[in-house]
């Protein structure tokens, strides 16, 4: 005795939230009845067993006919199949595009690609994260990304209206794609204390402030490459560190200006000079492919770590930055005002986020 | 060529890839309509093609019109190859035919294939122009409107109702044709989706005629039923009942709606629900009508059944559930010669039937009870399809028994008629059912004084009072002013008709505990919707008996008398689950019963469906005691007594849910005119039952008309049990099968409505009949407690029209399929009693502005009609007039805010109109999918936001908190989906949900075309499934219908505005996202 066949379909097309979130989780039918059962859910209403599993089947069933539509959400809003109130249509798309940060950290900047693929069960083992669900959020970014890498215009506003995301899960989906084509080196050991969402917010400072997109809105290319023009004239800032005189000239201005604000202050001045220099070549060096690749590791072992090892406070760090940044408008033969500006705001956000234990 | 049918083939969007190499496809269109077929250009690689034809333009008689639907086929071109099939739309051109339906079809609609479902979309637009040539229009019948709603439609009134049309058509299948043997299943199955809708069109052309030739001008009621004989055929048919409609320009309710604060709205809505379609679904009615205080020894049901049969096959077990006399001895002379009048006029007919199951308070003046007739037939090849004379005669036969039933019971009329069948192999049973009733005979009384039209109104009936008469009628209600017969309105129609002294059956009678006067029986069992004037106490609920029961397999004539001899036991044991449910939730009448009775290869299934409620006119039932067969035994005895005590505590708890608390004190106003020691006897019982503290004495006390149960066998324990596992609903759940929910009436606008289909397996191979029985009654309350959980997010809510059907497909199979809709309502407001009353004579006085209407009777009466009617709905009448259409709405209290609500109702009925050919535009303008992708996407974005129009379905007649302000025409489809991959679309279950989701698609996409935002009245009434798990196969029929309207809701205004900017591509591109 069975139940051969049990459907359930409603004009307007019923889902619970709670279900949902367990297919997307990559719950198999059972193991979500059984975490149902146990969330008490079977109290309400005089639900049995049964009831719970007819129910978790249908939905599970009704989940995965929408799937398809949902690796297009423009076509969610006018399908027929399946008639599903607006916010409801919202949430599916956002939830299912949803991911977890942990799994994104493990991926970020590495190629979409088979080989990866063949990884998940890896990371699924390391992240604790189901290889189902990895799968799914592995396929939303590479799809995201394919989608968008051609696109023109806007890096965030293309993926937030082609894929209807919130803004927020746009520019984390946007960070993604700007660390894979980049292909920035994420999985170094030192950088492992970084989260994702550190490197998604320095990928929005790098975007808003390094790409052609930032500075000209009509720019034929898109928000996904850096502004070759501006890595170039980035070279112009090396002057800082081989001009003896304005090594030494920027430095005293720092000093002064710090005198008795902090704690660290001779550590500060005595390292002031490898600083200077750490930063500067990292500018310097940012034409190459390969050096942009390892932007973040160079951040963390010429600036960061130093400092750390000197026990500088956060407090210490934005202070010595700003002033860092601002003494050099004070240097009368320093003429790259603009560029300076433009790469030591992102160098300090940037810094100043990802400057933790 | 009385008829030129254009079509237009704009654009489609979501193609499947049809070539590979290039992952596009070069799709064209064939536009097909009799056998003329137009083709369009292709349009090269593209999943979202931009043909944008001309017109294609047909000429064609309105015969074939009417017939034949329009065909379009989309395909994609090969050059080297065969062109292959995309899929197909089939556009029932019939809504087009009515100057007062839709006058344009346009918008997306699914592409669809038998064996890949739905494959993209394509738009279209139709159009008819038909010479209006008034003379032409009667030799087809273009013109006549369908509607599958059982009550008088809204935005309607009856002008006159004619009465019974039936018609049925016969065909052979295109399955079992010996092309199919070479033939794809794909071309089998579209052969067969065109037959039915070709045989459809051509069954609803000649109901059509029917009309004409009676005089009337619109069907109502209509229940279209296939019978898929196998070898011997297609059977369509189809039942109605034919009327002179007339659109009411000024549509009462709305007055009503918008003059009164929102509050008093929001409940006045639902109360319009209550005359209310019982289902036009072909699952089967029927059901003993048996004396309430039947003794239960089957052999004496029995003796009456065979009575009845007259075949050695036919077999029509009939009961009649009495109900109160009309006070017939009180009555004067006039009155009785006026109901001998009344009598003859629907006797000259031949059958006095009628399929609605709600109707206008007073139109019932009594009820008798169910009648109904089943006969078992063996199938046989129709050999002559244009003489289906067989099958006609099968069904004669059945209805002359349904008739003669019902004069048994002292009715001259059977209300809330309806037929069904069931065909397993070449045995096919049919049944019909209806409750006997005695229609108001006042209407006749004009007709005395005026000679002149006697002789019309004997054959046709106008049954609805002018209004000038209503009035008087509404105002003397209670003291019965007017006219003798008129009995008090909320329990008239509980008051038996037959005769006392001569009763067709046993039967307890008592005097009506409303007014006194008159008799009514202890039980009353009916297939309609619960009057609207019907007094109630507490609230309904859904009562069902299930039934299995095992038979030899078996061949022939054989086999069709095992079945014929069965169904008595199943009908007698489904009544007395029944009866033995209703007591045990303390409730006296059941409405809208139907009873199926499915027959299988080894065993038929019975299921029967009604609600129960309290009739505050009827007696408090008594309870249901137990009574051992030996005494002596001391354990044996305490089992008893623990039943006895169990049965006793959910008798209390029952009424204590449905709030059952009948009003002692009102009895004893009331009841003045009757004899002394009646009243005490009366008194006296209802005290002791209704008392709360219903202790085992005093049933024990009571037992004169306690219900006793003896328990002498097994069986008889087993059905008790079976009485106690009946799981209440959860708080906060209602349920009933009819349109609404007596005793609630509060409605939100949250409405869903849902189908659930399960089949069960039974693996083991002997099973006994209580096995069986466990099993099923099982799967039932499992479904229902299923349906509960999902909907639990509605709470509170109620399931409405739960529509049960029940077939046994296989050996071993069960199928159990459910159409219903939850709706939720307020909670504050369920026992402020006061309220509803109030709304109850709101209603009342929509209903019958509804139902006012110059009579065409005497040109004389005329005038003065009009004269009522105007004073009826006051000024607002006059000031509307001007605003033909528009929703009418009280214009001297709120001028300003009507007015500029109607012009955003025009603004919005123009959206409507333009809505398609707008989204056509803008997918001119840019597809989800951009071929090229150069493109930013900025400009593609107008899609976002809802560009589908949302379209509600419910198997009601009406939307809770809205007003159908236009009916566009009858939705009727039937589709066959099949597939040779089951495992790859997820089985059974993933197979059946993907169909039904696209049959929804598909009636929403043809709604939305026509113009339209919801389906009423909607029904399932066919899913056949079939499947070959081990060749992957499996296939599936389905035929729904409904009617399409346009409703609009006072809070839908406000949004109507945003949406006229969604809908417009122009302004969204524009705002920077």
């Amino acid at each position: 005795m069975s139940v051969e066949l049990d459907v359930f379909v409603g004009n307007t097309t019923i889902m619970d939230k709670e279900v949902y979130q367990l297919w997307l989780n990559g719950y198999t039918v059972y193991d979500a009845v059984r975490v149902r059962m146990e969330g008490g859910v079977m109290e309400e209403y005089e639900a049995n067993a049964e009831v719970l599993l007819s129910d978790t089947m249908d939905q599970f069933r009704t989940f995965q006919m929408c799937e398809r539509l949902l690796h297009n959400p423009a076509k969610l809003a006018n399908q027929l199949l399946f008639q599903i109130p607006p916010d409801r249509q919202a949430m599916l798309i956002e939830r299912y595009y949803a991911f977890d940060d942990a799994f994104a950290r493990e991926v970020l900047g590495k190629k979409l690609s088979k080989g990866t693929k063949k990884d998940l069960d890896d990371i699924s083992a390391k992240t604790g994260i189901m290889l189902k669900s990895c799968r799914r959020q592995f396929d939303n970014f590479k799809r995201v990304f394919k989608v968008v890498e051609e696109l023109k215009g806007p890096l965030v506003e293309n993926i937030r209206q082609h894929f209807l995301l919130s803004d927020q899960l746009a520019r984390d989906y946007a960070a993604i794609v700007f660390f894979t084509s980049n292909r920035f080196e994420t999985g170094k050991r030192k950088l492992h204390y970084i989260t994702f969402q550190d490197f998604a917010f320095c990928a929005g400072q790098l975007i808003n402030n390094w790409t052609i997109g930032s500075v000209d809105n009509m720019a034929e290319d898109m928000d996904v490459d850096l502004d070759k023009e501006f890595l170039q004239d980035l070279k112009d800032l090396k002057i800082l560190i081989t001009d003896k005189d304005l090594l030494d000239q920027h430095k005293s201005l720092v000093c002064t200006s710090l005198r008795g604000k902090t704690k660290v202050f001779n550590e500060m001045e005595a390292n002031f000079k490898n600083l200077s220099r750490g930063l500067v070549n990292i500018a310097a060096k940012l034409t190459n492919t390969k050096d942009v690749r390892d932007f973040f590791i160079d951040l963390v072992e010429k600036f960061i770590e130093p400092c750390r090892s000197d026990k500088w406070t956060t407090v210490d760090m934005a202070l010595y930055l700003t002033h860092y940044t601002n003494s050099a408008h004070l240097l009368d033969s320093f003429r790259h005002q603009a560029v300076w500006n433009r790469y030591m705001g992102v160098i300090k956000s940037c810094i100043l986020r990802m400057y933790h234990d | 060529m009385p008829g030129k049918l254009k079509a237009k083939i704009v654009a489609g969007r979501h193609l499947p890839v049809m070539d590979r190499a290039s992952d596009l496809t070069d799709a064209f269109v064939e536009v097909k309509f009799g056998n003329t077929t137009f083709k369009t250009d292709v349009y090269p690689k593209s999943l979202n093609p931009q043909w944008n034809s001309g017109w294609f333009k047909f000429e064609v008689d309105d015969e074939d019109l009417q017939d034949e639907p329009l065909q379009i086929t989309v395909l994609d071109h090969d050059t080297y190859s065969a062109n292959d099939a995309i899929g197909k739309v089939y556009i029932d051109i019939d809504p087009l035919l009515c100057s007062e339906a839709a006058t344009v079809i346009s918008g997306w609609l699914p592409i669809y294939d038998t064996i890949h479902g739905i494959r993209g979309e394509i738009n279209v637009l139709v159009k008819v122009d038909l010479f209006n040539d008034l003379n032409r229009f009667r030799q087809s019948s273009c013109g006549v409107k369908f509607f599958c709603t059982t009550s008088i439609p809204r935005c309607y009134r009856a002008v006159m109702v004619h009465g019974f049309v039936e018609e049925l058509v016969v065909n052979e299948d295109p399955e079992y044709q010996w092309i199919d043997r070479i033939r794809t299943p794909r071309a089998s199955n579209e052969a067969r989706q065109r037959l039915i809708s070709l045989m459809s069109g051509e069954l609803q052309r000649k109901i059509g005629l029917k009309v004409l030739e009676m005089g009337g001008n619109a069907v109502v009621g209509y229940l279209q039923c296939f019978d898929l004989e196998g070898e011997s055929g297609i059977v369509v048919r189809a039942i109605g009942t034919a009327c002179t409609l007339e659109k009411l320009t000024n549509p009462p309710s709305n007055a009503q709606h918008t003059a009164n604060s929102s509050p008093s709205k929001d409940i006045r809505e639902p109360v319009f629900g209550e005359e209310c379609p019982c289902n036009p679904l072909s699952s089967g009615p029927s059901t003993p009508l048996r004396a309430p205080a039947f003794s239960f020894s089957p052999s004496k049901s029995y003796s009456r059944q065979s009575s009845s049969s007259d075949t050695d096959i036919s077999l029509t077990p009939k009961t009649g559930m009495g109900s109160g006399g009309s006070a017939g001895k009180e009555a004067g002379p006039l009155k009785t010669l006026l109901r001998q009048q009344t009598q003859t006029a629907l006797e000259q007919r031949e059958f006095p039937f009628f399929t609605l199951s709600s109707f206008p308070p007073g139109f019932l003046s009594h009820v008798g009870g169910v009648v109904s007739a089943r006969s078992v037939k063996l199938l046989d090849r129709i050999h002559n399809p244009d003489e289906p004379e067989t099958r006609d005669a099968w069904w004669e036969e059945l209805r002359q028994e349904i008739k003669s039933h019902a004069k048994a019971l002292g009715c001259h009329a059977v209300v809330g008629y309806s037929e069904s069948t069931s065909i397993c192999e070449e045995v096919c049973i049919l049944s019909a059912a209806g409750t006997a009733a005695v229609l108001n005979c006042r209407f006749l009384q004009e007709s005395c004084q005026d000679t002149l039209t006697e002789h019309r109104l004997s054959r046709q009936l106008p049954l609805f009072p002018s209004g000038s008469d209503k009035v008087e009628f509404d105002l003397g209600s209670s003291a019965s002013l007017g006219c003798e017969d008129l009995a008090p309105p909320g329990c008239g129609f509980c008051h038996i008709p037959y005769d006392e002294l001569n009763m067709p059956f046993p039967a307890q009678l008592s005097y009506c505990c409303c007014c006194r006067r008159a008799k009514v029986p202890d039980v009353l069992f009916t297939t309609i919707d619960l009057p609207t004037e019907a007094t109630i106490t507490g609230k309904g609920c859904l009562i069902q008996a299930r039934l299995c029961r095992l038979k030899k397999k078996g061949q022939g004539e054989a086999n069709a008398t095992c079945i014929s001899s069965l169904l008595p036991f199943m009908e007698y044991e489904l009544h007395t689950q029944l009866l033995n449910k209703l007591k045990l939730r303390g409730m006296n009448a059941l409405f809208g019963l139907r009873i199926q009775i499915s027959v299988g290869e080894n065993m038929l299934v019975g299921l029967a469906s009604a609600t129960g409620v309290y009739l505050s006119a009827l007696p408090s039932p008594g309870g249901i005691q137990i009574a051992g067969k030996n005494p002596g035994d001391l354990s044996y005895e305490q089992h008893v007594s623990n039943m006895q005590r169990k049965i006793n505590d959910t008798i209390t708890k029952n009424r204590d849910i449905y709030q059952i608390n009948p009003p002692e004190v009102v009895e004893e106003v009331i009841g003045s005119p009757i004899p002394e020691p009646r009243q005490r006897s009366r008194l006296f019982r209802s005290q002791s039952e209704s008392s709360d503290e219903l202790s085992e004495l005093d049933l024990s006390h009571g037992k004169k008309d306690a219900f006793v149960l003896e328990i002498d066998d097994t069986d008889a324990v087993e059905d008790i049990h079976c009485l106690l596992t009946d799981a209440p609903t959860p708080p906060g759940f209602f349920s009933c099968n009819t349109e609404i929910m007596p005793g609630i009436h509060n409605w939100t606008s949250g409405l869903q409505m849902f189908t659930s289909v399960r089949v069960f397996r039974l693996s083991n191979a002997n099973l006994t009949n209580q096995g069986l029985n466990k099993i099923f009654n099982e799967l039932c309350e499992n479904l229902l407690k299923s349906l509960y959980f999902k909907l639990r997010s509605m709470v509170p809510c109620c399931l409405c029209h739960l529509n049960f059907a029940v077939a046994v497909p296989e050996d071993e199979l069960i199928q159990v399929a459910v159409t219903a809709v939850a709706m939720s309502f307020h909670k504050d407001q369920i026992q402020d009693s006061n309220k509803s009353g109030e709304d109850r004579t709101a209603m009342k006085v929509i209903t019958e502005d509804q139902l006012q209407f110059p009579m065409e009777l005497s040109a004389e009466t005329t005038p003065a009609q009009l004269l009522s009617a105007a004073k009826n709905s006051g000024p607002s009448d006059c000031s509307t007039s001007g605003l033909a259409r528009a929703p009418s709405v009280d214009y001297s209290s709120f001028a300003d805010r009507c007015s500029t609500w109607i012009e955003q109702l025009r603004l919005r009925a123009h959206t409507i109109r333009r809505g398609s050919i707008k989204t056509t535009s803008s997918l001119e303008r840019g597809s989800p999918l951009p071929d090229g992708r150069s493109r930013s996407l900025r400009s593609t974005r107008s899609f976002h936001g809802s560009s589908v129009a949302v379209v509600k379905m419910t198997p009601l007649s009406f939307i809770p908190g809205a007003k159908i302000i236009k009916y566009l025409g009858i939705i009727n489809m039937f589709f066959i989906r099949e597939t040779t991959s089951l495992r790859e679309e997820g089985g059974v279950s993933g197979f059946l949900h993907t169909f039904i989701a696209e049959v929804f698609a598909m009636v929403r996409a043809h709604v939305a075309a026509l113009g339209g935002n919801a389906v009423v009245s909607y029904s399932m009434k066919e899913c056949v499934f079939m499947e070959n798990p081990n060749k992957n196969q499996a296939q599936c029929l389905i035929n729904v219908s409904g009617d399409a309207v346009i409703f609009t809701r006072e809070t839908d205004l406000e949004t109507s505005s945003t949406q006229l900017q969604a809908a417009n591509p122009q302004s969204n591109e524009d705002t920077p996202a």
